[in-house]
C-alpha cells in the first residue's frame, strides 16, 4: 500500500519549517501532490505559497522537515549538497511569477540555453526543440525577439518554453494567473492541462478561485505557513 | 528693516576692506621682487632650509637677494616646479627665475635672460669600475645614459644618440639618475658639475670624468616684455662681478672655481658669450635656433615615436587591468569572508593613494629587491592601480544582474560557473562597457605619469619639445591633438559595441 502510494506520488512535503529572521513563513507544512494532473496551492498573499515553491526547487534552505521528489531527498537544517542539488533540479522546473527571462539573449536562447549547456544537446536539436515548443505554445513568431520586446502573456510562454526545454516531469508555476486577462488565463488553463496530459505534472500557486475549481484536479490551501 | 540695514552696512564694510587689501597689494607688489625656485634641486641652488623649512637658502637665493637690493626691492621666494619655471615668469606669476636655469639659445630668443652669473661643464658621472672604459660620449655605444629631461644635458645626448649610438634616459628630477647609475639601471649621467660633484661626495661607487662635454651658464630668467628690469639686474650682478660679491656668495657654497673669474672679464668687458660651447661635436644643440616650423618637423617623428609608447603602454596596462579587475570583482562576489576581505583591502589601498606614489614605490622603492626595467615598473604601476577600479566597476555591474534571472538559471541546472559564464557575465560586462571606455580614456592620460620613471611618453617629449622650442603653443597643440587622435576612436569604438550588444545575441 505503501509502495503503491510512493508510485503515485511525485512529491511530498513534510514538516517543513523555514524562519525568516524573526519571522515564521512556514510552520510544519506537509502535503504530497499526486503523479500527472493539475495541483493548486491556493492561500493569500504572505501565507507561503512562493517560499514554498522556492525550497522545492532548491532555492531555499528550511530549519526543518523533508522534501521528497521520487528517490531524491532534501531535507532540513543543512545546505543541500550540490550532487542533490543537481538531481532535484532535473526532477522539477519553476516559472517565476516574474519569468525572470535572460535579458541579453532572444527568446530562443533563452530556450535553447539550458539544453546545450546542462544537457549537452547540440544545438541544432536545441533549437528544433525550442521552435516545436514555441509552436505549441504559439509564439513562433517571437523566437528573435529580446524579452524586453515580449507582452507579458509573451514572455510567460517563452518562460514555459524554457523549463519545458530541460523535461522536468514536475512543473511548478508562480501565479501564472497573476498578470492575464480573463481570455488568456482560459487559454493558460487549456495549455496547463495538455501539459498534464503529456506524463507531467504541474503545481501551481495562486489567488484565482475560479482558475483553481476549472483547472485544477486537486486544491491544496496554504494559511500561515501550513497546509489546512 | 534693521537686518537689511545692518546687511548693507556689512558689504559696504567688506567692500571697503577689498579696497584697501588691493591698493595695499598693489603698492606691496611694486615694492616685491618675486622670483621663482624649485628647492626640489636642493642645495646649492634652491633648498628648503634645514634649520627651518619655511625659509629656502642657496647660491641662487643668495643672488635673488643680491638683485632685488640693488634694485631696492624686496625678495619674495615662489614655489614652481624646475619645468614650469619659464611658463611661470612668460605668465606674470614671477618676474624673474633662479634656479639654476640653463642658459640655452631658445631660452635667449624666447625670454629676456640675464648676463650668465656661472659657468658650469656638462661632464659624465660613471661608476667607479667603468672609470677607465666609460670616459666620453663616444665611449658610451649601445649603453644607457640618464640626465635631466628638457636641459642642455639632454639635448646633447639626443645627438648622442645619432652620433654615437647611445641611449639618452630621461628623468625627471637628478637624484635618481644617479642612484640607477649605481643599480646598474644607466650606464653614465651626464649633468652639470655642480650637480655631478654633490652626487659624488654623497654616494660612493661614482666617479665623474674630469673632461667637460659642454660648456654654459645658469642665468635668470625674465619674460621678454620685462627687458628694462632684466638691463637693471644685468648692471646689479656686474658690479657683484666687479666687487667680488659673486664670488664670495659662490665660495660660501663651494663651487667657486677657474671658470668663474674668465667668465666674468668677458662679461665685465661686454664682450658676447655663446649660450654653449660644445667640445667635439658640430652642431648646435637644441632647436631654439630653428625656425618654429622647422622645429616642429624636426620634433614630429619623436613625438609620433611618443604617442605609440603611451598607446602601447595604456593597451597593455588595460589589458592587465581588465584580467585582474574581472579575478578581484570576481573574488569580492563570490569569495570566503578572508578573500573579501584582503581584496576590499587591496582596493582601498589602489584608490585611496596616488598612483604616482605607487610608481616610484614599484621603480625606485623595489629597486633593492627587483630592478624592473622602466617599462614595465610603468605597466605594472598603471595596471595594478587601474585594476582597483575596474574591480569596482566590474562588481557593480555583476551586482545590477537581476537574481532572478540567476535564481532562473540555477533551477535550470546550471552550475555557478556557467551562470557567471553564461548569464551573469555577459550582461554585467554590458554593463561595463560605458565606464570602461571612460576609464580607458583617463588611462591613456594618466600614462603621462610614467615619465617620472624615465619612460618618455607623449606628454614627455611634448614637455621636452617645448623647453627647447621655448613654446608650449605648437607642442601642446600637437599633443592636444595627437591625444584626441587616440582617444576618439575608442569612444567610438564602444558606442558601436554598444549598439551591437542591443541585438539580440541568436
Amino acid at each position: 500500500m505503501e509502495s503503491a502510494h510512493r508510485m503515485n506520488t511525485i512529491l511530498e512535503v513534510r514538516d517543513l519549517r523555514l524562519r525568516r529572521g524573526d519571522r515564521t513563513i512556514l510552520s510544519g507544512t506537509t502535503f504530497s501532490v499526486a503523479r500527472g494532473g493539475v495541483a493548486a496551492l491556493m492561500g493569500p498573499s504572505g501565507s507561503g505559497k512562493t517560499t514554498i515553491l522556492r525550497a522545492i526547487a532548491g532555492l531555499e534552505r528550511f530549519e526543518a522537515g523533508s522534501i521528497t521528489l521520487d528517490d531524491i531527498t532534501l531535507r532540513g537544517g543543512e545546505s543541500h549538497p550540490a550532487a542533490i542539488l543537481k538531481k532535484v533540479r532535473r526532477r522539477v522546473g519553476l516559472v517565476f511569477q516574474f519569468h525572470h527571462l535572460f535579458d541579453h539573449l532572444s527568446a530562443l536562447r533563452n530556450v535553447t540555453l539550458a539544453p546545450t549547456h546542462v544537457l549537452g544537446t547540440p544545438a541544432a536539436a536545441a533549437e528544433q526543440r525550442a521552435r516545436e515548443l514555441f509552436d505549441a505554445l504559439g509564439i513562433a513568431h517571437r523566437a528573435s525577439a529580446l524579452p524586453r520586446e515580449l507582452s507579458g502573456g509573451e514572455a510567460q510562454r517563452v518562460a514555459i518554453a524554457r523549463v519545458l526545454a530541460v523535461d522536468p516531469p514536475l512543473l511548478m508555476m508562480d501565479e501564472p494567473t497573476a498578470s492575464l486577462d480573463p481570455s488568456r488565463r482560459h487559454e493558460l488553463g487549456e495549455l496547463l492541462s495538455r501539459l498534464a496530459g503529456q506524463n507531467r505534472t504541474i503545481l501551481l500557486t495562486t489567488h484565482d478561485e475560479e482558475f483553481a475549481r476549472r483547472w485544477a484536479s486537486a486544491i491544496l490551501r496554504v494559511h500561515d505557513g501550513a497546509i489546512t | 528693516m534693521c537686518g537689511r540695514f545692518s546687511f548693507a552696512r556689512h558689504v559696504l564694510a567688506m567692500a571697503g576692506a577689498v579696497m584697501l587689501c588691493v591698493s595695499t597689494n598693489a603698492r606691496a607688489q611694486s615694492q616685491e621682487l618675486k622670483w621663482a625656485g624649485d628647492p626640489e634641486g636642493g642645495a646649492p641652488f634652491v633648498e628648503a632650509d634645514p634649520a627651518d623649512p619655511n625659509r629656502v637658502t642657496g647660491f641662487d637665493v643668495e643672488i635673488a637677494e643680491l638683485i632685488a637690493k640693488g634694485i631696492q626691492r624686496t625678495p619674495r621666494f615662489l614655489f614652481v616646479p624646475y619645468g614650469s619655471i619659464d611658463q611661470a615668469i612668460e605668465r606674470g606669476t614671477a618676474d624673474i627665475g633662479l634656479s639654476g636655469m640653463e642658459d640655452t639659445p631658445a631660452r635667449r630668443a624666447a625670454m629676456a635672460t640675464t648676463i650668465p652669473y656661472y659657468a658650469f661643464r656638462e661632464v659624465l658621472a660613471v661608476r667607479d669600475a667603468d672609470a677607465g672604459a666609460l670616459r666620453r660620449l663616444a665611449d658610451l655605444k649601445g649603453r644607457r645614459v640618464g640626465t635631466l629631461g628638457g636641459t642642455i644635458a639632454y639635448e646633447i645626448l639626443l645627438q648622442g644618440e645619432r652620433r654615437f649610438g647611445l641611449e639618452a634616459v630621461s628623468y625627471d628630477d637628478d637624484v635618481h639618475p644617479y642612484s640607477d647609475l649605481l643599480l646598474g639601471r644607466v650606464d653614465a649621467v651626464l649633468l652639470d658639475n655642480v650637480l655631478a660633484e654633490r652626487r659624488r661626495k654623497s654616494m660612493t661607487g661614482i666617479t665623474v670624468q674630469p673632461d667637460a662635454v659642454a660648456i654654459s651658464h645658469y642665468v635668470g630668467v625674465l619674460a621678454a616684455r620685462n627687458a628694462s628690469l632684466r638691463d637693471a639686474a644685468n648692471e646689479v650682478l656686474r658690479r657683484a662681478m666687479r666687487d667680488g660679491t659673486l664670488e664670495r656668495i659662490f665660495r660660501k657654497w663651494g663651487v667657486w672655481n677657474d671658470d668663474q673669474p674668465a667668465l666674468y672679464a668677458s662679461l665685465v668687458a661686454r664682450e658676447a658669450v655663446a649660450a654653449v660651447t660644445l667640445s667635439g661635436m658640430d652642431e648646435p644643440i637644441g632647436v631654439g635656433t630653428l625656425g618654429r616650423w622647422q622645429a616642429t618637423l624636426r620634433y614630429l617623428p619623436s613625438l609620433i615615436k611618443a604617442a605609440g609608447v603611451t598607446l602601447v603602454l595604456s593597451c597593455l596596462s588595460m589589458a592587465v587591468a581588465v584580467m585582474l579587475g574581472v579575478l578581484i570583482a570576481s573574488g569580492r562576489v563570490y569569495g570566503s569572508a578572508l578573500v573579501r576581505l584582503a581584496l576590499t583591502g587591496y582596493v582601498e589601498l589602489m584608490r585611496g593613494t596616488p598612483v604616482l606614489l605607487q610608481l616610484f614605490v614599484i621603480y625606485y622603492g623595489l629597486a633593492s629587491f627587483v630592478k624592473l626595467p622602466a617599462f614595465v615598473a610603468a605597466l605594472a604601476g598603471l595596471a595594478l592601480n587601474y585594476a582597483a577600479y575596474e574591480s569596482e566597476i566590474y562588481r557593480g555591474a555583476l551586482e545590477a544582474v537581476p537574481s532572478g534571472q540567476l535564481e532562473a538559471a540555477r533551477t535550470l541546472g546550471f552550475t555557478e560557473t556557467q551562470v557567471l559564464r553564461l548569464v551573469r557575465g555577459p550582461q554585467a560586462f554590458r554593463i561595463a562597457l560605458a565606464p570602461m571606455t571612460n576609464d580607458f580614456v583617463a588611462l591613456l592620460k594618466d600614462s603621462s605619469l610614467v615619465s617620472v620613471l624615465t619612460v618618455v611618453e607623449l606628454t614627455k617629449q611634448t614637455q621636452i619639445f617645448a623647453t627647447n622650442l621655448g613654446s608650449w603653443v605648437i607642442p601642446g597643440s600637437l599633443c592636444a591633438a595627437i591625444y584626441l587622435l587616440m582617444s576618439l576612436p575608442l569612444g567610438a569604438l564602444a558606442r558601436r559595441l554598444e549598439r551591437r550588444w542591443k541585438a539580440p545575441t541568436e
